[in-house]
């Protein structure tokens, strides 16, 4: 019940599927989706494997609550060895696609080896076929996509795909399904690349059981109120979605603006939530025009927008005249703030073009600010750059570097290496805002110091989805803590580290989050999943989840000085608001959190730790 | 009184919560492609759009059916399969000019909404009211209420 308990082995390298049935030993620890699919990777791989390499395995994983009724049960997380940074990587994805894999009957899809010709996998409930892909590779994600639905002619199918930058090795490609939502960070597309597989195509109709239905109903039902009562997930989130912080974390003197020098964007108004739903100068309408939910989501924090038509990105281009994903507040800062432009419908063009090829809005605009950082530093010209003047602000540069990076052409190639391999390359490896090779998100170590802990530890390099204090700190969910403290974060971090991890694993959202606390989420699990599920059971799972993937980044090579900060936000104070004069405070916070987790000083799970968890 | 589903595709948010909630009730899972009411999403013009059976008064569903296997309930007004009759024909589904009711292959009869006895779960399952149970002589009430604020009948002022 939940679990399906069927896994799907694809071996590309032979070219068969194979049905085999889930591990329940594992699930009962490790629950599903994030912490079951690690678990499997782990088990199979060499942890210093190359990540490009036919030796690498990509696992889709679904959690035993998706495809469910209860809120946001609609998730899949993708998990091999990132590309990007060499380690763990999970990516969590929503949309529709992650149910369909789930009705079909699949908890799991493991692909390993390589194939030799490009090719995908269709599945139609049992049946699971690998195909040619040879006349769609070098299409886009939103090509392939529309082409799948004809060849099958199934329009109720469900595709995630790479674009033309996960083919051409651009090392944060993502895996983009139903046209937007994506599993993004870490390059889980650059794995799915480098096997030569262009695409999953799912349709089912096989349905999902819980346990206890009507246990099941109650809790979610319960569940559901609680997320329509909250003010973020009821109000603030369905109406400006997850932009409604772009003011808000400008205010709080957190929002990274031109490659983190400075910590407030004096146009941040231009590109939030509010400018996004006002009526455009040029035509007198919104850029917004809906929310859309994922699959069975109440909260439907996704923007639907429409670039204005005679905008000079898309005037000459009509096949970009239609409404798809908008922006959400992490590409926003990223295509936005960090590189310093502030011309809304250029930010969702080129948005669009990074669903449209597949790759990570974050990465992408972190490392062209990077870029930038260097060419106003003399250190990059117009020379590496094929002419182009990569200064901040402009959004016709950041546009056409956009187009340019989705293709892997001219300096977009350049820019497809990710920020810390950029910087690396010309001499300036300080200048990439990164922890472990991944680039930060939207906020601010030195005005949000909990985060410069939750970054510099998380297990997939810089992120805001493993431990996100902003919620603490910022919002006082579940209770207001000081930004600008370092005292308590080091217990703060891990508390939301470790509940993260198993709302990941549930096939839940993170979003949920601001609403529930496991004692709303534990109900629900235990309702629909054997075995005991208390907010307890869930939280040493979350906790055993963190120490697995810590381990298997130890193993990989990582150590305790990657649990770092770059030099600019050690060194460098915040020149404005509440944070002015302010450093992050990592070294003050670090060595409680190996405390708190039960690691030794250098970083390292003690054996105890270890034992305790059952890792 | 007669009621009838009233959708607002403008609120609805794509999250096949409708969906989840006709399935379950009446196959016993989870399993959007059984349900009787779907969502449809037009992307690229930001649209949902819920639908189902309206329950047509004379209804094509019903003249189609060779069997007499589809009834009116004479309260309600709505239109029910009789899995003992049906005999999985789907002539029914051909008739139809909506394609609202279908054929169930694990079952080899046809089935459509059918207001779940007058209660349906679908309405209470929607997040954002887009699909709500009200008096079929009143469905247009909101839509006529929205044009009825736009008529310019303030009183004029004179110079």
């Amino acid at each position: 019940m939940a679990w399906t308990r069927k896994i799907l082995r694809v071996n590309l390298t032979t070219g068969t599927c194979e049905t085999e049935p889930l591990n329940m030993e594992w699930a009962k620890k490790y629950l599903g989706q994030r912490g079951l699919g690690t678990k499997y990777l782990i088990e199979e791989i060499d942890p210093k494997v190359d990540p490009l390499s036919p030796d690498n395995k990509l696992i889709f994983a679904t959690g035993p609550l998706t495809g469910t009724c209860a809120s946001t049960a609609g998730r899949y997380s993708v998990i091999t060895k990132g590309a990007l940074t060499g380690a763990i990587a999970c990516s969590n994805s929503g949309g529709y696609f992650g149910a369909e894999l789930k009705f079909a009957g699949w908890d799991m899809i493991i692909f390993e080896g390589k194939a030799k010709r490009p090719v995908y996998l269709s599945i139609v409930d049992d049946k699971a076929e690998l195909h040619s892909a040879k006349d769609l590779w070098g299409k886009s994600v939103w090509d392939t996509d529309a082409a799948l639905k004809s060849i099958h002619q199934e329009p109720m199918m469900h595709v995630a795909a790479i674009g033309v930058a996960g083919e051409k090795g651009n090392m944060y490609a993502c895996i983009v399904n139903d046209l937007h939502r994506a599993a993004g960070r870490s390059g889980v597309g650059t794995v799915m690349g480098s096997k030569n597989l262009k695409a999953v195509a799912v349709r089912g109709t096989q349905g999902v059981s819980v346990e206890n239905f009507r246990a099941f109903m109650k809790a979610t039902e319960a569940g559901k109120k609680t997320l329509q009562e909250n003010a973020v997930t009821g109000e603030g989130l369905p109406a400006y979605g997850t932009q409604v912080l772009m003011n808000v974390i400008n205010e709080s003197g957190a929002l990274p603006t031109r490659n983190f020098h400075d910590v407030q964007f004096e146009s941040a108004h231009d590109i939030s939530a509010e400018a996004m739903a006002e009526p455009r100068r040029s035509d007198g309408k919104p850029n917004l025009l809906a929310n859309q939910a994922c699959f069975s989501c109440t909260i439907a924090c996704g923007r639907i927008s429409k670039i204005d038509e005679n905008h000079f990105t898309v005037v000459n281009k009509p096949e970009y005249w239609h409404a798809s994903g908008g922006l959400e507040y992490e590409a926003a800062w990223a295509l936005g703030a960090a590189t310093g432009v502030k011309d809304l419908e250029a930010l969702t063009y080129a948005n669009f073009i990074c669903n449209e090829q597949g790759y990570d809005p974050i990465s992408f605009g972190s490392t062209l600010a990077a870029a930038m950082d260097m060419y106003e530093e003399g250190i990059l010209t117009k020379k590496q750059t094929g002419g182009v003047e990569l200064k901040f602000g402009s959004a016709e540069m950041l546009t056409q570097m956009a187009e340019m990076t989705g293709k892997c052409e001219g300096f977009g190639k350049q820019l497809a290496l990710g920020s810390k391999r950029l910087c690396e390359k010309y001499g300036r490896a300080e200048l990439s805002m990164s922890v472990k090779g991944q680039e930060f998100p939207a906020y601010d170590p030195r005005g949000i110091q909990g985060m410069g802990l939750a970054y510099a530890t998380s297990n997939r390099g810089a992120c805001h989805l493993r431990g996100y204090t902003v919620a603490s700190e910022i919002l006082g969910i579940p209770e207001k803590t000081d930004p600008l403290a370092t005292d308590g974060k080091a217990g703060l971090v891990k508390a939301f580290q470790d509940a993260t991890a198993a709302v990941d694993s549930a096939g839940l959202c993170v979003f949920t989050t601001f609403a529930w606390t496991l004692e709303d989420i534990a109900p629900q699990i235990d309702a629909a999943c054997e075995g005991n599920w208390t907010p307890d059971t869930l939280l040493e799972s979350g906790e055993r989840i963190w120490n697995m993937e810590r381990k298997f980044n130890l193993d990989a090579g990582f150590t305790g000085k990657d649990d770092s900060l770059p030099k600019r936000l050690l060194k460098d104070a915040a020149k404005t608001g509440p944070a002015k004069g302010l450093t992050s405070g990592l070294d003050k916070m670090l060595p409680e959190y190996y405390q708190v987790r039960g690691w030794n000083n250098k970083g390292v799970p003690t054996k105890e730790t270890l034992n305790r968890l059952g890792v | 009184m007669q009621k009838t589903l009233v959708i607002d595709p403008g609120k609805c948010t794509g999250c096949k919560q409708c969906e989840m909630a006709c399935s379950y009730v009446k196959e016993g899972t989870f399993n959007p492609s059984k349900s009787r009411i779907r969502v449809f999403d037009f992307h690229t013009e930001a649209r949902f759009v819920p639908y189902t059976c309206t329950q047509c008064d004379d209804a094509w569903c019903q003249q189609a059916c060779p069997v007499d296997a589809i009834t009116t309930d004479p309260v309600s007004g709505v239109k029910q399969v009789h899995d003992n009759l049906c005999v999985g024909c789907k002539v029914c589904t051909i008739a139809c000019p909506f394609g609202t009711i279908n054929y169930n292959v694990s079952t080899g009869k046809v089935i459509k909404c059918d207001h779940c006895g007058g209660d349906p779960e679908c309405v209470k399952a929607c997040p954002t009211q887009a699909i709500v149970y009200s008096d079929a002589e009143q469905a247009g009430f909101d839509k006529m209420r929205q044009w009825a604020a736009k008529t310019d009948n303030a009183p004029q002022t004179t110079a």
